[in-house]
């Protein structure tokens, strides 16, 4: 059950050249959204390592974005096929641990889409209010398995 | 215990309206491993930057947050205030409060929390940031030009010009491109040979510029600065060195019926051949696909009529290996074929032609001496319709885009028909007519006007023979699509321009990238037309799109000078922020097992391995090996390494841990 004061906490990895520098344009387009979350800025979605998102949760966010460039636009040509792929692998693998994958959300952002990065996290923001806090990964965590 | 100091910006009102940014300086006070932290109106201004500059003197502090706007902002500016004072510039990191925090959330407590946050993120960070250095990268101060048209001559001349050592190579026998076989030009009529011919020429004569003509880029490696280039030189079959150009073997040669692709299939040459009497090189080559020796027969008539022995059957193909700095392309364009249009009989009624080949029957180099006749049976045509926009502007049947050259060329054409044949009609198919440039429009309206064009706005839906002629159906949309048939003797197609052939194989070997139609795409619309998505690789002319020689010879200009700076340094800076292999001691060496998955997932083949030997010279491990001048910092490799061997500078595993269990 959702409690009512309950704000959700979360991070979101985003690359240098599209995403952090769309929401940038986001912020110079004075668009609001929620304060929920903590962007960590990294060279590109390639650099996005499971880890990451693991380490995430168990300090205790609720949910996590990561976000890049479109699929051709990578400035790195093609890290962020590589991110793809690595999803896809890591998705079915959570998922089979027990992993909520309703709390990790994978997105294109680019460095013109100010108003996409608002609708985003509001979207998440409200999705993860509605799920409530992520105490199931604690069990998780306790029982070894994450 | 670090001493680290941390500045929080008001941004005027920018941050300080919705974050109180006193309580943010307050708070950041009592974070471990702070020693200083205060807030400041505008710390991006001089007085703010000497605030920080003094604090690292009095505090002896060893790295610092500035909480202030987007570290795509003032990074470098914050970066260069730290250096001042003595820290590595990498010890200094930027929390955006401003584009990612006051400017999108409202005036709240949980506002003011998040900046918090953020500069606390930015403070494990910095704990765990190590002092680097710029990678400095030598440059090789020379540069390869692809493509011999006007584009790539004009290039080449520049950069020569200015001291440094050209290589050009053009894959045709000869240099010139297009425009050689350009009668006269828009919008001055000038005789293109005659404004070609001597840059070509000096082309051949400068003492910077070695010049490969019946050559191609085989393979490309490397990056800015450093390219390593090999060419395939194809055997022309004839000693470059001993042949004097004398032209003796040409007249000997037994097969005649070539069709020859320099007058657009509109005349025959030899098996030997030199494609124009002005090429620059004045050198013929054997076309082996016709000579008949390579077919097997017996014949060597044009080694027998050789004076100084140059034809060589048995030459092969050369491949040479040049380094480079740079790189230009400028490989230009072609023009979509006749076969390619259904409703004007697919290339089957020999008297529908194209632009290109109306430009041969205009030269007076050309196959009939510039007397305008038509193919079927050589006689000169009395009326003759133009269609611009042929296959342009049209995404159903042709391409989308504006070829951009047609217009002008058309109105050209138009008026040369009727300055040789005074009695001959010249009617113009057109769309719009699009004559923005210097003196284009006046052009146009003289061929309109003066020289009596008639212009009908309308498409053609048909062409058909009839009595040794050309029926032209069409409609005039500006007479409410009143049905148009014309009765003509010839029909030039304005047929689009396209990317040139070969044109995708050469952008894969260079990592540039290419427009949707195929054309090489600019790293920049705007602000970067010259420059393609590699560094270091630059572009001119048609090979970005269609464009007319004022414009192809401009912006050759522009990348040249392009090209000049980056060659008049002999180093280059580079952000240090690249992977690295770890390395520990025997018998480990290293955490990496040598599975080497990150050298094949590296876009910029900046990974290798290496084997570490013992003294006898036997190996005892492979491990990955990253070349810190090509390697861009993306980090998959990172990612993608089973035993954390590598790790990214400025990104480390270390860093983004501690940066998430700040949270
Ligand atoms: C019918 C017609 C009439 C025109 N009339 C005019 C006019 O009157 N005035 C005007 O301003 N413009 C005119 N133009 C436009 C003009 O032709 C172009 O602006 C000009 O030729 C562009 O020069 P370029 O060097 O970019 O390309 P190109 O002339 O196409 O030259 C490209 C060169 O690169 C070489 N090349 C291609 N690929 C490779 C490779 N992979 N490796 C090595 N070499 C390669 C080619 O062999 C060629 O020599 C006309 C065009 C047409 C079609
Ligand atoms: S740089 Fe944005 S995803 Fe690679």
């Amino acid at each position: 059950m959702a409690d009512e004061a309950f704000e959700p906490k979360i991070t979101a990895f985003v690359c240098n050249w599209c995403t952090y520098a769309g929401a940038d344009l986001t912020g110079t387009s004075r668009l609001k959204y929620q304060s929920n979350i903590r962007i960590i800025r990294l060279p590109c979605t390639g650099r996005v390592d499971f880890m990451l998102i693991q380490k995430a949760f168990a300090r205790g966010s609720d949910g996590v974005i990561v976000s890049g460039c479109h699929p051709n636009d990578c400035h790195y040509t093609s890290g962020n096929y590589h991110a793809r792929r690595r999803w896809m692998v890591f998705n079915d693998l959570m998922e089979f641990m027990g992993l909520d994958m309703r709390r990790v959300t994978f997105s294109w952002v680019s460095a013109a889409e100010g108003a996409k990065w608002a609708t985003l996290v509001n979207e998440v923001t409200d999705h993860l209010r509605e799920l409530g806090p992520y105490t199931e990964y604690q069990r998780l965590l306790n029982a070894g398995v994450a | 215990m670090s001493r680290l100091g941390v500045f929080v910006c008001h941004c005027g009102e920018n941050i300080g309206a919705t974050v109180d940014v006193t309580e943010v300086a307050e708070r950041c006070k009592h974070m471990p491993g702070v020693a200083h932290a205060e807030d400041y109106k505008y710390l991006c201004s001089n007085p703010g930057q000497n605030k920080i500059k003094q604090a690292i003197e009095e505090h002896q502090l060893d790295g610092v947050v500035v909480a202030a706007c987007s570290p795509r902002m003032h990074e470098p500016t914050f970066r260069r205030a730290v250096t001042d004072a003595g820290l590595n510039a990498y010890m200094c990191e930027v929390a955006n409060l401003r584009e990612h925090c006051s400017w999108v959330h409202e005036k709240a407590d949980s506002t003011t929390e998040k900046a918090i946050d953020l500069v606390r993120l930015q403070v494990e960070k910095v704990k765990r940031n190590k002092p680097l250095d710029t990678i400095q990268v030598p440059i090789t101060r020379s540069a390869l030009v692809i493509g011999g048209g006007i584009a790539g001559i004009q290039a080449a001349l520049d950069i020569a010009d200015s001291g440094h050592k050209v290589i050009m190579v053009e894959r045709s026998p000869a240099l010139g491109g297009h425009m050689a076989q350009l009668s006269e030009t828009f919008p001055t009529l000038d005789c293109s040979q005659c404004i070609l011919t001597p840059r070509m020429v000096d082309v051949s004569r400068h003492p910077n510029i070695t010049l490969l003509t019946y050559s191609e880029v085989e393979h490309v490696e490397g990056f800015i600065g450093n390219f390593k280039v090999a060419i395939r030189k194809r055997a022309r079959m004839v000693d470059e060195d001993l042949c004097t150009g004398c032209g003796e073997c040409l007249q000997k040669c037994p097969t005649k019926n070539v069709a020859d692709s320099f007058n657009e299939g509109l005349s025959m040459r030899r098996a030997i051949y030199v494609p124009f009497a002005q090429a620059v090189p004045n050198i013929p080559v054997i076309d082996t696909e016709n000579c008949r020796k390579f077919q097997g027969k017996k014949c060597d008539r044009c080694a027998k009529a050789c004076p100084t022995k140059a034809i060589k059957f048995d030459q092969k193909d050369q491949i040479i290996n040049v380094e480079v700095g740079a790189i230009v392309v400028a490989t230009g364009y072609q023009v979509m074929g006749t076969e390619r249009f259904p409703e004007y009989g697919y290339g089957t009624y020999p008297d529908v032609i194209t632009g290109l080949q109306f430009e041969r029957y205009a030269s007076a180099s050309g196959p009939t001496q510039g007397v305008i006749k038509r193919p079927s049976d050589g006689k000169e045509p009395e009326t003759v319709v133009f269609l611009a926009c042929s296959g342009s502007r049209d995404a159903a049947k042709g391409v989308k885009y504006c070829s951009k050259i047609c217009c002008m060329y058309t109105a050209k054409h138009a008026m040369l028909l009727k300055h040789k044949n005074h009695h001959a009609k010249a009617y113009v198919f057109y769309m719009d007519i699009r004559s923005a440039g210097k003196n284009y429009d006046e052009f146009v309206r003289r061929a309109i006007e003066e020289d009596g064009v008639k212009y009908i706005r309308g498409r053609v839906s048909r062409i058909y023979e009839e009595d040794g002629k050309l029926i032209v159906k069409g409609a005039d949309t500006l007479l409410g699509g009143e049905p148009v048939e014309i009765k003509a003797d010839m029909v030039v197609l304005a047929s689009a321009a396209l990317p040139n052939h070969g044109q995708g194989e050469l952008a894969q070997k260079l990592h540039v990238g290419t427009d949707p139609y195929g054309f090489v795409a600019e790293a920049h619309p705007k602000l970067r037309p010259v420059e393609t998505t590699s560094a270091g690789i630059f572009l001119a002319g048609a090979c970005q799109s269609p464009r007319d020689i004022p414009e192809t010879v401009g912006q050759a200009s522009a990348a040249a000078a392009k090209v000049t700076a980056l060659l008049s340094r002999s180093h280059l800076a580079r952000e240090p922020l690249v992977a690295e292999v770890n390395r520990k001691p025997a018998p480990q060496f290293s955490d990496c097992t040598g599975c080497l998955l990150c050298e094949t997932a590296c876009p910029y083949q900046a990974i290798g391995h290496e084997e570490i030997k013992d003294r006898n010279g036997n190996v005892l491990k492979t491990v990955a090996k990253i070349n810190p001048g090509l390697c861009q910092g993306c980090g998959t490799c990172v990612s993608l390494c089973r035993t954390k061997a590598i790790d990214l500078h400025g990104y480390s595993n270390e860093q983004i841990f501690a940066e998430i269990m700040s949270l």
